[in-house]
C-alpha cells in the first residue's frame, strides 16, 4: 500500500458535474471516483463504469432457492420419510409451490444483499476514507488521482474552471477502503449527442 | 443524457417550500439531533407500559398454559389468530408502497416509504407473536423448522398451509427488513457525517456500514433496490394469500372459499394504508415534516383506501351471494344465521365490519374529505377497527356454532390475558416506532433529493418555462 495524492473538487449542481466528468475524462485525467449524496442516473455511464452484474447474481441465488426447496421437499416426501395423507400422491407438486416460491425469494434477497455488501466492502464497523463529509449532504465530490504525468496545480485549476466550488489536494493511503472502482472503467467512448 | 426529466406542471409538487439539498438534510435529520419532546416521552412510556403488560400476559400464558384464554371446544382460534391476521394485514402497506409503487414509478412514495416500511417490519414482528405463543409449549417452537433431527428424523408437513405460513411470514419479515435497511444505509451515513457527539458518530458509523456515496456503490444500490422491489412485489401478494390459505384450504363453512386470496390481499392493503395514515398524520405534525408528507400524499393514500375498501366490499357481497346461490346448507347457515342475522349472538360484529370497511370509506369519493386531516385520521382508525372485526367475523362466527348444536352454548369472550397479549403487541409496535422515529430518518433523505429537482415546489415553478418551449428545443438543451 502506498500513499497517493488526490485532487478533490466539490460541485453543487449535478448538471455542472456531468459536463465536468465528460471534460475531465476527455482530457485524459483519471477519475478516482465521484461521491454523491443521492443516485444520479447516467453518471455511471458518463464515468465509463460497466453495468453491475448484481442482477445476475440475484437470479443465480433465486434458482438455488428453487432447487433447494424442490429437491429438499422431494427427497423428504418421496424417499426419506414418505407420509400417507389420505392416500394422496407423495409427489404433490402444487402443494409445494408456496414454500418453493418463498425460498426462491428468500435466497435471492439474502444472497443479493450479502453480495452487495461484499462488492462494496461494507459491513458494521467498517470505516472508509472520506474525502469530503459534505458528499453525503449536498456536495457532489469528484476525486482525481495524481499521477506522474500531471501535476496537482494544473488539475486544481482545471477543476475550478469546470465549476467546482471548492478544490483541495488530499493524500490517502490506497487500499480496499478506497474502493477499486477505477479498475472497472472502460475507455471513454465519444458518442454523438442525440435528440430525444 | 437523461438527467433532469422535467415533470408536467399538472402534477402537484411532492416537496413544498423553497428547499435545496442541504435544507432537505436539515429538515429530516432535525428530530434525530434534537432532544425528544415531552410528547415523545409520554407516548414512549405508555407504549413501554403496554409492552410490559403484554410480556406479563405472555409470561402467564407460558406458566399457566393457554388455558387461561377463553378458547373452547369449537372456538379453537379466537382473538389470537384474529390479531395475527390483523397485524400481518397491516404489515402489507409498507412493502406495497416501497416495492410495487417503485416498479410503477410513483414519485410520491418517496415521502412515505421509509416510515411505512418500518411500520411493516414492526407489524410483522407483532403478528409473529400470536402463532408462536399460541403453540402453548413454546419451547418446542423450533419443531416447525425442517432440519435433520433425532426424532426420526421427523419432518414438518410441507403440504400444510400452516407450515407455508411459517415460511411466508419469516421470508416476508427478512426481505422487508433487508429492503428497508439497504435503503437506510445512505441516510445513516448522512447522519453519521453530520454527527458532533461521540456516541452518535459511533452509532451511525456502525450502522451505516461505511457508506461513502461512491458512484459504483450507488449503481449497485439502485440495482439492488430494483431487484428487491421485483422480488418483494409477488412476495407481498403471496403472504396474505398464504395466510388466507390457512382458512381457505379447510372445509369449515365460511372459510372454504376460493375468493379468499385476492380478498385478503385487498383487505391487507386497505388496513395497512389506514395504519400508515394514522402514524404519518401524527408523525408529520410532531416531527414538523409537513413539507415532505404533504396533503398530496395523504390524498393519494385516501384514494387507495377507498379503492381497496370497495374491493373488499365487493368481496363481502360476492361471498354472501355465493353462500345463497351455492345452495350448500352449511355454508348458507354460516352466512345467513351466524353473520347476517343481527339477532344471532355475534351478528353485531358483521355489521360493524360492513359499516367500518365498506360504507364509511365511501366518503373519500369527495375531494374535500380526502384532504381533511381530522376526517382522514378518524377514518384510518375506523378502518382498522373494521378490519379487526373482519378477521373476527371470519374466524369466530364460522366456528362458534358448528355442525353439532349441543356444543353451541358457549359465547366466546376474551379473558383479560388475551386482551393483555393484544395490548402488549400494541406496546411492542409503538415502542419500536417511537425508537425508530427518534433514531432513524423517518423519510428517505437520498430519495427525496433524487426527486427534488423534478418535483420540488420551487423547481417546478421554473419548469413552467420549460413547458412553454417546444419539446425538441428542451430536449436539445438537455442533451448538451
Amino acid at each position: 500500500m502506498s500513499i497517493k495524492k488526490f485532487v478533490v473538487g466539490g460541485f453543487t449542481d449535478e448538471q455542472v458535474l456531468f459536463s465536468a466528468v465528460k471534460k475531465v475524462r476527455s482530457s485524459g485525467y483519471k477519475i478516482h471516483d465521484v461521491y454523491t449524496p443521492m443516485p444520479i442516473h447516467g453518471l455511471d455511464k458518463a464515468m465509463g463504469l460497466r453495468e453491475t452484474s448484481l442482477h445476475t447474481a440475484g437470479f443465480i441465488y433465486g434458482i438455488t432457492g428453487t432447487t433447494t426447496a424442490l429437491s429438499g421437499i422431494g427427497w423428504i416426501f418421496l424417499s426419506d420419510w414418505p407420509l400417507n395423507f389420505g392416500g394422496k400422491p407423495h409427489f404433490s407438486l402444487p402443494a409445494w409451490i408456496p414454500i418453493t416460491f418463498e425460498l426462491t425469494v428468500l435466497f435471492s434477497a439474502v444472497g443479493m444483499v450479502l453480495t452487495f455488501c461484499y462488492l462494496c466492502q461494507m459491513a458494521p464497523f467498517v470505516k472508509k476514507h472520506h474525502f469530503n463529509l459534505r458528499s453525503t449532504d449536498d456536495l457532489f465530490v469528484m476525486v482525481l488521482e495524481c499521477t506522474e504525468k500531471n501535476n496537482e496545480s494544473d488539475m486544481s485549476a482545471f477543476l475550478n474552471s469546470l465549476g467546482a466550488i471548492e478544490v483541495n489536494v488530499q493524500e490517502a493511503e490506497t487500499g480496499w477502503w478506497l474502493g477499486r472502482y477505477d479498475k472497472d472503467s472502460k475507455p471513454f467512448e465519444k458518442k454523438k449527442a442525440s435528440l430525444a | 443524457m437523461a438527467l433532469l426529466k422535467y415533470e408536467s406542471q399538472v402534477r402537484p409538487p411532492l416537496v413544498n417550500g423553497d428547499k435545496d439539498y442541504h435544507q432537505v438534510t436539515e429538515d429530516i435529520v432535525r428530530p434525530i439531533e434534537s432532544n425528544p419532546s415531552k410528547m415523545w416521552w409520554a407516548g414512549f412510556l405508555i407504549a413501554v407500559g403496554l409492552l410490559c403488560f403484554g410480556i406479563y400476559s405472555v409470561y402467564r400464558d407460558v406458566d399457566y398454559g393457554i388455558g387461561q384464554w377463553n378458547l373452547n371446544k369449537t372456538v379453537g382460534w379466537g382473538w389470537d389468530i384474529t390479531n395475527f391476521v390483523w397485524w400481518v394485514g397491516i404489515g402489507h402497506a409498507g412493502t406495497l408502497i416501497s416495492a410495487i409503487l417503485l416498479l410503477f414509478r410513483q414519485g410520491w412514495r418517496t415521502g412515505v416509504n421509509r416510515a411505512a416500511e418500518a411500520m411493516t417490519i414492526f407489524a410483522v414482528m407483532c403478528a409473529g407473536q400470536f402463532p408462536i405463543w399460541h403453540m402453548g409449549r413454546v419451547w418446542m417452537a423450533f419443531f416447525v423448522m425442517p432440519y435433520p433431527n433425532t426424532r426420526g428424523p421427523l419432518w414438518p408437513n410441507f403440504n400444510s398451509p400452516l407450515l407455508w405460513d411459517v415460511f411466508a411470514i419469516s421470508t416476508y419479515f427478512t426481505v422487508s427488513l433487508l429492503f428497508w435497511y439497504a435503503g437506510l444505509l445512505p441516510d445513516l451515513a448522512t447522519v453519521r457525517d453530520r454527527a458532533k457527539l461521540k456516541w452518535r458518530k459511533l452509532f451511525y458509523g456502525i450502522t451505516s456500514f461505511g457508506w461513502t456515496g461512491s458512484t459504483k456503490h450507488w449503481q449497485r444500490h439502485e440495482a439492488l433496490s430494483l431487484v428487491l422491489a421485483g422480488l418483494a412485489t409477488p412476495l407481498v401478494l403471496s403472504v396474505h394469500t398464504i395466510v388466507s390459505f390457512d382458512f381457505a384450504t379447510s372445509v369449515i363453512p365460511g372459510w372454504h372459499t376460493t375468493i379468499f386470496p385476492p380478498y385478503f390481499v385487498a383487505g391487507a392493503i386497505f388496513s395497512g394504508f389506514a395504519m400508515v395514515q394514522s402514524l404519518l398524520i401524527i408523525s408529520r405534525k410532531v416531527l414538523k415534516l409537513e413539507d415532505y408528507i404533504t396533503m398530496e400524499h395523504i390524498e393519494v393514500m385516501n384514494k387507495v383506501i377507498v379503492l381497496t375498501g370497495s374491493i373488499v366490499g365487493v368481496a363481502y357481497l360476492t361471498e354472501l351471494f355465493i353462500a345463497w346461490y351455492g345452495q350448500n346448507k352449511f355454508e348458507n347457515w354460516a352466512f345467513m344465521q351466524n353473520r347476517v342475522n343481527l339477532f344471532s349472538p355475534l351478528g353485531w360484529s358483521y355489521y360493524i365490519m360492513m359499516g367500518c370497511n365498506v360504507l364509511s370509506p365511501q366518503i373519500f369519493w369527495f375531494k374535500k374529505m380526502r384532504r381533511n386531516l381530522t376526517v382522514t385520521f378518524f377514518m384510518s382508525v375506523i378502518v382498522n377497527i373494521g378490519m379487526w372485526f373482519e378477521r373476527f367475523v371470519i374466524i369466530v362466527t364460522s366456528i362458534y356454532r358448528d355442525y353439532l348444536p349441543s356444543s353451541w352454548s358457549t359465547y366466546y369472550t376474551p379473558t383479560i390475558w388475551e386482551i393483555g397479549f393484544y395490548l402488549g403487541t400494541f406496546g411492542l409496535f409503538f415502542t419500536c416506532y417511537f425508537l425508530f422515529s427518534k433514531f432513524f430518518p423517518v423519510i428517505a433523505i437520498a430519495e427525496i433529493k433524487h426527486i427534488l429537482k423534478r418535483s420540488g415546489e420551487n423547481y417546478k415553478e421554473k419548469m413552467g418555462d420549460a413547458e412553454k418551449e417546444p419539446l425538441e428545443v428542451f430536449a436539445h438543451e438537455m442533451a448538451h
